[in-house]
């Protein structure tokens, strides 16, 4: 009877949303104050419906219903509490269910701080978001019910994935979702500012915070699932061109894009269309996302089992959305709005120059990614894109990116003389110039993509260090101002990160013997054999290795191979030490003969710093929020 | 400068990056691509030769030989088999008589060279690429 409550509240859920969606428009629209200001309640409403919906499932999942055919097929009794509360989104039905309802999460976090906005305003912007929520609640009740019923109920469920029964799992999903769905509200935001025609740097305010928190959320799910990929897969990989991933780094491209296009929308009044066209395009971007992956199109690692029925409504869906909005685009997009005038060396021009890279960035990753699709589709073949299409796209496009992003912050609004920047940040280049000589030498292995990648990183951050003491002399500088300098630091970490595992990794695939020892990176790794170790829901054998540096061990690592009950499939899991400035990584491949194993040890130079790179980013977003001109507004608010 | 320069160096300036980066696509597709061939096309001849390409298709029952980190195997379409070696660990899923794609070239005697052993993650899963050299067997069998 409860998973009916759930499948009742999301029909009513739709209902509702409808209302959200078209009452507060037109009332916007004809001015009549009754309809709009239903878009508050309507949001409200749609929430804890979909919250409860959402209770449900989950508590469906913990109690082992197995009579519901979502839980049957991605649970069972076996499964550890923790992974079957992420299993409610290990699936295709839940993992939509989750991105309404973080939508919904969105709306009402969007109605309940922006009560000194106008309701005309707020009536457009929570409508679009409730049309937005509409189409999806239809295409799950239509087509991807959570709560279809088995009858009679199994047994036992089929279990989850034994790859997704991972701390990863409860975390990365959300996170990935929040950033994903988080550009509707900016999205929501450009459409509501076309509507009413008002475009002016107030809408640019509104809709700075929303696309940063968006970003922050995108930025480190991004991060999570990079990570989780490195320790999860077995390959000890970072990132690896898969389509899926790209679905969801063309959107962070592009957001990236905004959030700095807004900044000058904000500040100088410019930029407004391509703006609006920037926020139009994020959220597009965000949908085709969740179209290449929920529809089965593609070959990727996380091509589970798919519907490409599904596909065709979400194509559907995703050429309506596109389509009007760009309609409405065309129609009511302000002309000549570069706004206030700007000479050639302004940050107008550099955040304009900023963008055109990253937009064409995204648009090359885009390419790759469909163009397999593209070539299918005119049945000229199938044929697959691989990650050195990526790399050797992608990295000088980015090149010239870092090097601006050493020189943009210094320029000024409006006009700024060039000289004196190159005046003040000699001694920046000097650094950089230094660290591309030297930190290859230490390293003890010269090449010019890893002599770049240092120059560009100690550029940026020289730049950054140069900017904040001579800021900070001239007073308390402001926390947006803090949260850039940290934010492009993180890109500087980042880029460090990249090139020393790109340069200086070391992996080796080994066959080894109990007692046998194999180098890497100046250490030993030490194989003292594998035994047996039962687990909550799975058999492993557990290696043993010691980890020894000049003859001393420093740690023992413990691969393991696992046997999950309800599955054939065996799962890898690594074992790594992880350091400041290397990762040590260990996985068991399979038993050859007798005690032989196939082993695979990888030494990984400055790893983590990838990641650590892109938490500084969202730092450094996070700080940007919190600036005194948003909390003013706040405080209003709250008086 | 006057504004309508200015805009036209920016314009330029933006079309500068796009032609750049359109020459490095086109480049980089063209180096970077790896066509599909089934099992079938391989034994016709019709696989590219010298260059980098992707087959899909079953591993065959009892075909799998492990010689130190070097495997031998087979791929079949259930037409026609391909005789596979691979140095390295092989991913979890794969296993005998299930779907499997693989990259690499043909040497000289037909043997096929595989850099890569691609691996889905699920045990239910058929990389839609093996499901198609499977059906294009099918079709051919049936019209002989």
């Amino acid at each position: 009877m409860i998973p009916e409550f759930g499948h009742y509240a999301l029909i009513l859920a739709f209902c509702v949303a409808l209302i959200q969606g078209v009452l507060p428009l037109i009332g916007a629209h004809q001015g009549r104050r009754e309809w709009l200001v239903l878009a508050r309640p309507a949001a409200q409403v749609v929430f804890l419906l979909l919250a409860t919906s959402f209770l449900i499932l989950a508590w469906s999942f913990y109690a082992n219903d197995f009579s519901v055919l979502y839980v049957a097929e991605h649970s069972n009794s076996q499964l550890p509490v923790i992974y079957r509360f992420g299993a409610v989104w290990g699936g295709h039905e839940g993992s939509l269910l989750l991105w309404i309802f973080l939508l919904s999460t969105w709306t009402v976090l969007v109605s309940q701080l922006s009560k000194s906005l106008d309701d005309f305003m707020v009536a457009r912007v929570i409508g679009v978001l409730g049309l937005i929520t509409t189409g999806l609640l239809l295409f799950v009740l239509t087509t991807s019910n959570p709560f279809e019923r088995l009858f009679p109920a199994a047994q036992d469920g089929r279990s989850l994935n034994p790859l997704l029964q991972d701390p990863g799992l409860v975390f990365h999903p959300p996170m990935l979702y929040m950033g994903y769905v988080g550009f509707s509200v900016a999205f929501a935001f450009a459409i509501a500012s076309l509507l009413s025609g008002r475009l002016d740097a107030a809408w640019a305010r509104w809709s700075r915070p929303w696309t940063t928190a968006a970003w922050i959320f995108l930025t480190l799910g991004i991060a999570l699932g990079s990570w989780w990929a490195y320790y999860e897969l077995g390959w000890g990989g970072w990132w690896f061109w898969d389509p899926v991933e790209n679905a969801s780094f063309i959107p962070w491209l592009v957001g990236t894009a905004l959030l700095h296009s807004l900044a000058v929308t904000e500040k100088r009044g410019g930029f407004k269309s391509w703006t609006v066209l920037l926020a139009i395009t994020a959220f597009s971007l965000s949908l085709l996302g969740t179209f290449l992956v929920r529809s089965g199109v593609l070959t990727s690692v996380h091509a589970f089992a798919t519907d490409p029925r599904r596909g065709i409504f979400i194509l559907i869906f995703l050429a309506l959305v596109v389509g009007s909005s760009l309609l409405l685009y065309a129609i009511r997009a302000p002309k000549n709005t570069m706004g206030g005038k700007f000479s050639l060396s302004s940050r107008e021009t550099f955040i304009l120059l900023g963008n055109v890279f990253l937009v064409v960035a995204a648009g090359s990753v885009l390419l790759g990614t469909l163009y397999p699709l593209l070539i299918d589709a005119l049945h000229l073949g199938k044929i697959s894109v691989g990650p050195p299409y990526f790399n050797s796209v992608f990295v000088p496009i980015m090149t010239p990116l870092l090097v601006l992003m050493g020189v943009g912050p210094w320029t000024s609004w409006k006009d700024s003389n060039l000289m004196t920047v190159v005046k003040r940040l000699w001694l920046a280049g000097l650094v950089a110039i230094v660290a591309a000589i030297l930190i290859p030498k230490v390293m003890g292995d010269f090449t010019w993509l890893s002599s770049m990648g240092f120059m560009l990183a100690f550029w940026v951050i020289a730049s950054g260090c140069l900017q904040i003491v001579r800021q900070a002399k001239a007073g308390l500088p402001t926390r947006s101002f803090i949260g850039m300098q940290i934010a492009h630091l993180g890109i500087a970490i980042f880029v460090i990160g990249v090139t020393m595992v790109g340069a200086y990794q070391e992996e080796k695939d080994v066959r080894m013997l109990s007692g046998e020892t194999v180098s890497v990176g100046g250490y030993q790794i030490q194989f003292q054999g594998v035994s047996d170790e039962p687990g909550p829901n799975y058999r492993a054998m557990r290696g043993t290795f010691s980890l020894m540096r000049h003859g001393k061990v420093e740690a023992v690592l413990h691969p393991e191979k696992r046997n999950y009950f309800s599955s054939t499939m065996p799962m890898t899991e690594a074992a790594i030490n992880a350091g400041l400035t290397r990762d040590i990584y260990v996985s068991l491949g399979e038993q050859l003969e007798d005690s032989a194993w196939a082993v695979r040890v990888y030494y990984k130079p400055f790893v983590d710093w990838i990641w650590g790179g892109c938490l500084l980013m969202a730092l450094g977003g996070l700080i940007a929020i919190t600036d005194k001109r948003y909390r003013v507004k706040l405080r209003k608010l709250v008086a | 400068m006057k504004s309508r320069y200015k805009r036209a160096l920016i314009i330029a300036a933006a079309l500068i990056v796009i032609g750049v980066a359109a020459l490095l696509i086109l480049n980089a597709l063209n180096s970077n691509i790896a066509l599909y061939v089934t099992p079938s096309e391989v034994a016709a001849g019709q696989a590219p030769k010298g260059q980098v390409f992707r087959i899909g298709g079953l591993v065959k029952q009892g075909s799998l030989k492990r010689d130190g980190l070097t495997v031998h195997f087979v791929i079949t379409d259930l037409v026609k088999d391909i005789p596979v070696s691979y140095t390295g660990i092989l991913p979890d899923l794969f296993m005998e008589g299930k779907g499997a794609v693989i990259q690499g070239r043909l040497n000289p005697d037909g043997q096929f060279i595989a850099s890569e052993v691609l691996a889905k993650h699920d045990e239910n899963y058929m990389p839609p690429e093996a499901k198609h050299a499977l059906e294009q067997a099918q079709k051919s069998e049936r019209k002989e």
